[in-house]
């Protein structure tokens, strides 16, 4: 399967170039770009691991595209996502947010369900991507 | 002018005689006042019987929807009545027409803090039936800070839902499940399936889906949640699908609100019909409930559309902005349903933005600083389709719904297929906007580029490729922007 979070998952995965382009757009826009990986793309997992700081006074897109370079030697297997991020006042939150690496086998997700009384199922989506694995921490 | 005064011998009486005296005369006109901040201002578009002075008919809907009734009475005298008094404060011709446009400031203590109906039993009470006025619209309201900071708001917002669903820089994507009447839950699940799986983000039930024969509303909400969960589990993204708790009373749609959190619904939603407390109500629920609250504006056109009477779309947006929704469907411009693209700017920045300048080429008659209350994600729904994605982000922008039924349904090859289509279309748009690209005049090579090696869009593509839905729009602004959109 495909994990279609983020922006542009219904694209076929962008080059280094294409990626450039979308962070000129956030620096144009002054936005602040960030990195984050992880290996545990479950729907609801909020915290992904942080590549470093946000790059908040890297204003060179290149530059940010040799960090996402340097996470995707760093993590070959993991998700690798880019970050922009706008603090104005009344959105301060992430305004873009594409996969620039995803692993070469997704395994996807087992829904769990628990039966209750008059037909009420209680839902749980897991990540096969974990299921193997032990512990918290194992990210870093 | 409440009434003719028969023995009217064309002396001034005093202020306190009895009988009838002018509105305007009483002090519902007044040139020379000067708004207070914590004024509510209204501009309504009024047009007078024949032989009624304007000024005194703007004077009448001041009186009319404060303090005053047809004639004198004493008591306003055991009152400090000049406070209570609205008073018009200026009246504009409408050049080449019988209307003008009645400015009215009402003191912020003729309203109960918090309540809609309060609201909008003075300002559009009796008014609006007065004989004296052929017509009148409530064009536009200035609400101040100290007013909307009585009320609750949306219960999560723009940013928060965002965050919430975590999606981001792009408008999200519905479909409202079709033929909107008489699938059964377990079929009406699949559609809502298919199109998420297929890379919609929400699904919707449409306004008069609510608890029929053919499905009721458990039924549907238990297959439905099957659906979204199956589809986040398909996908990796968080979904959602509408489920209109619309019902007969507060306890009816409260037990089927409460039903839908205890599903894990990350949504629900609500018609306008169901009355402006009923909306406040639901909208403590929702934030008490981290339940997004989608708001279908059923009705609204009986009263939106006519230029000359009724209340125009704009005002009610900032009524639902205060009683609190998190969604409101608001206009197209390029699909099926009324909608002039400066009117329809004009809804959406009052929606979203938290201070706007006033601005006559989109209808808006008064600065209107939100004091942080949250935004409202505005809905785009009605005759759209993938082919004219570069239009929807031109006129709408990133914060808005696209709210797609046929235009996901309809697709030949299936309801997943539809739905990629419509997401591959949004990426591509956004992705060549952000690169720099013209995309609006460059829209459709971008879309054709995309339906190379996309079988899904290329499809969408053919089939509805000269759709569109040009009609003169019944309700434009009377300014006309000097540059064209």
């Amino acid at each position: 399967m495909r994990v279609t979070q983020g922006t542009f998952s219904y694209l076929p995965d962008f080059t280094d170039d294409e990626i450039e382009e979308q962070v000129r757009y956030c620096l144009d826009n002054g936005w602040a770009t960030s990195i984050e990986h992880t290996d545990d793309p479950h729907p609801r997992n909020v915290y992904w691991e942080m590549w470093g700081l946000p790059l908040f006074d890297q204003r060179d897109p290149h530059a940010v595209l040799l960090e996402v370079n340097e996470c995707r030697k760093a993590f070959p297997d993991h998700y690798i996502k880019l970050n922009g991020y706008d603090r104005t006042k009344g959105r301060q939150s992430t305004t873009l947010s594409f996969i620039v690496q995803r692993p070469k086998e997704e395994p996807g997700f087992y829904l769990e369900r628990a039966e209750g009384k008059n037909r009420q199922i209680s839902y749980t989506t897991r990540s096969y991507a974990v299921d193997n694995k032990t512990g918290h921490g194992r990210q870093s | 002018m409440a009434g003719t005064n028969s023995n009217n011998s064309g002396k001034k009486k005093g202020r306190w005689a009895a009988g009838i005296t002018p509105y305007a005369e009483m002090g519902y006109y007044d040139a020379d006042y000067e708004p207070k901040d914590t004024d509510i201002l209204c501009a309504f578009r009024l047009v007078p019987q024949d032989g009624v002075d304007p000024i005194e008919a703007a004077a009448a809907v001041a009186g009319e929807s404060s303090t005053a009734t047809w004639t004198v009475v004493w008591t306003d005298r055991l009152t400090p009545y000049e406070n209570y008094q609205a008073k018009c404060y200026r009246v504009d011709p409408v050049p080449g027409t019988n209307q003008h446009i009645a400015y009215i400031a009402y003191d912020l203590d003729l309203f109960e803090e918090g309540s809609i109906a309060n609201l909008t039993s003075s300002i559009i009470g009796n008014v609006f039936g007065f004989k004296a006025l052929k017509s009148l619209r409530l064009e536009d309201m200035r609400i101040p800070p100290h007013y909307a900071k009585t009320f609750q708001g949306p219960p999560h917002g723009i940013v928060m839902e965002r965050e919430y669903l975590n999606k981001f820089g792009r408008p999200l994507l519905g479909a409202t499940v079709k033929p909107k009447l008489g699938l059964s839950a377990r079929n009406y699940g699949r559609v809502v399936y298919e199109a998420l799986r297929g890379g919609l983000d929400f699904t919707k039930d449409d306004e008069n889906i609510n608890s029929q024969p053919f499905m009721r509303w458990r039924d549907r909400y238990l297959f439905c949640m099957e659906a979204v969960n199956r589809a986040v589990a398909s996908t990796g993204e968080i979904k959602g699908h509408y489920l209109n708790v619309t019902a007969g009373t507060m306890e009816d749609m409260y037990e089927r609100a409460d039903f839908a959190a205890e599903l894990g619904s990350v949504i629900v939603m609500l018609d306008l019909t169901i009355g402006y407390t009923a909306i406040q109500s639901m909208a403590k629920w929702a934030r008490k409930n981290s339940v997004i609250l989608h708001l279908h504006r059923a009705g609204h056109g009986t009263y939106t559309r006519q230029k000359t009477h009724g209340v125009n779309f704009r005002v009610i947006a900032k009524w639902m902005r205060l009683a609190g929704v998190d969604h409101i469907h608001a206009g197209t411009v390029v699909g099926k349903l009324e909608g002039d693209p400066n009117a329809v700017r004009g809804y959406y920045n009052t929606l979203r933005e938290n201070k706007l300048a006033a601005d006559l080429t989109q209808g808006l008659y008064f600065d209107q600083d939100w004091a942080s209350l949250p935004g409202v994600m505005p809905v785009a729904s009605g005759g759209i389709h993938a082919g004219q994605m570069h239009q929807l982000l031109h006129y709408l922008g990133d914060d808005v719904i696209l709210q797609f039924g046929g235009g996901t349904i309809g697709h030949p090859d299936g309801v997943a297929q539809g739905a990629t289509a419509n997401r591959v279309a949004v990426e591509a748009i956004i992705q060549a906007r952000n690169s720099g690209r013209d995309y609006f005049n460059e829209g459709p090579d971008i879309l054709e580029k995309a339906a190379r090696w996309s079988p899904e869009l290329r499809k969408a593509l053919e089939i509805w490729k000269d759709v569109s839905f040009n009609f003169e729009s019944t309700d434009v602004p009377d300014a006309l922007a000097t540059v064209s959109v």
